[in-house]
């Protein structure tokens, strides 16, 4: 694998790291959307850069580069599109007042 | 040269296997859709990777697409379905 292409897989692997911890970590849904919407497409789409690279200028990297378009347009939309629902069904932004509630009911699962 | 791929879908799975946590784990619905997402979405990932692995990419590239657009469609489906259930809910 060429050196560039490396570069760019590692540091995509890098960015889906960061959208896992993101996911773990923040507090309420809407902030894990805003880890989820643009570190994971960000990171995808260094990982199959990286691939195409790889690949050389073939009918898999034009594949690839597709793939590419695809998630850049797709994951943001779903994203938008659940947060806009959850919205609707009337979850509510987390506040840094509410802080402490929160991390005491994270043992308990749903609500 | 093999190696960096099996390195890379390891990686990847043990990514997926954090987010599965927080999908164990929910507090809302929302929450369990999203990580399901981000796991599908990884899953695009892992299947590239995973023709590389085999030295077939133009076969599981494919697949790969595939799995992007049935992802896309069945968040946006279930989030479709729970607005619509939403709205219905609160006109009576």
């Amino acid at each position: 694998m060429s050196i560039a292409g490396m570069v760019l897989a590692s540091a995509g692997l890098f960015f889906m790291l960061v959208t896992a911890i993101g996911i773990i970590r923040l507090p309420d849904f809407f902030t894990r959307v805003h880890a989820v919407s643009k570190t994971e497409t960000l990171g995808i789409s260094l990982v199959l850069l990286g691939l195409a690279l790889h690949e050389g200028a073939t009918l898999v990297s034009l594949k690839l580069g597709l793939a590419v378009g695809f998630v850049f347009l797709a994951n943001p939309v779903a994203a938008h599109l659940l947060t806009r629902s959850a919205l609707k069904t009337g979850l509510t932004p987390w506040t840094r007042g509410r802080a402490a509630t929160l991390t005491e009911g994270q043992k308990g699962g749903q609500p | 040269m093999n190696d960096v791929f099996v390195a890379m879908a390891s990686v990847i799975l043990g990514v997926s296997t954090i987010d599965l946590v927080r999908l164990a784990l929910g507090r809302s619905l929302y929450d369990r859709l999203l990580a399901a997402g981000v796991v599908g979405t990884n899953t695009i990932v892992l299947l590239a990777v995973i023709g590389f692995i085999f030295e077939r990419p133009s076969l599981f590239v494919d697949l790969a697409l595939t799995y992007a657009l049935l992802n896309f469609i069945g968040t946006v489906a279930v989030a479709k379905y729970l607005e619509r259930e939403a709205e219905e809910g609160t006109r009576g």
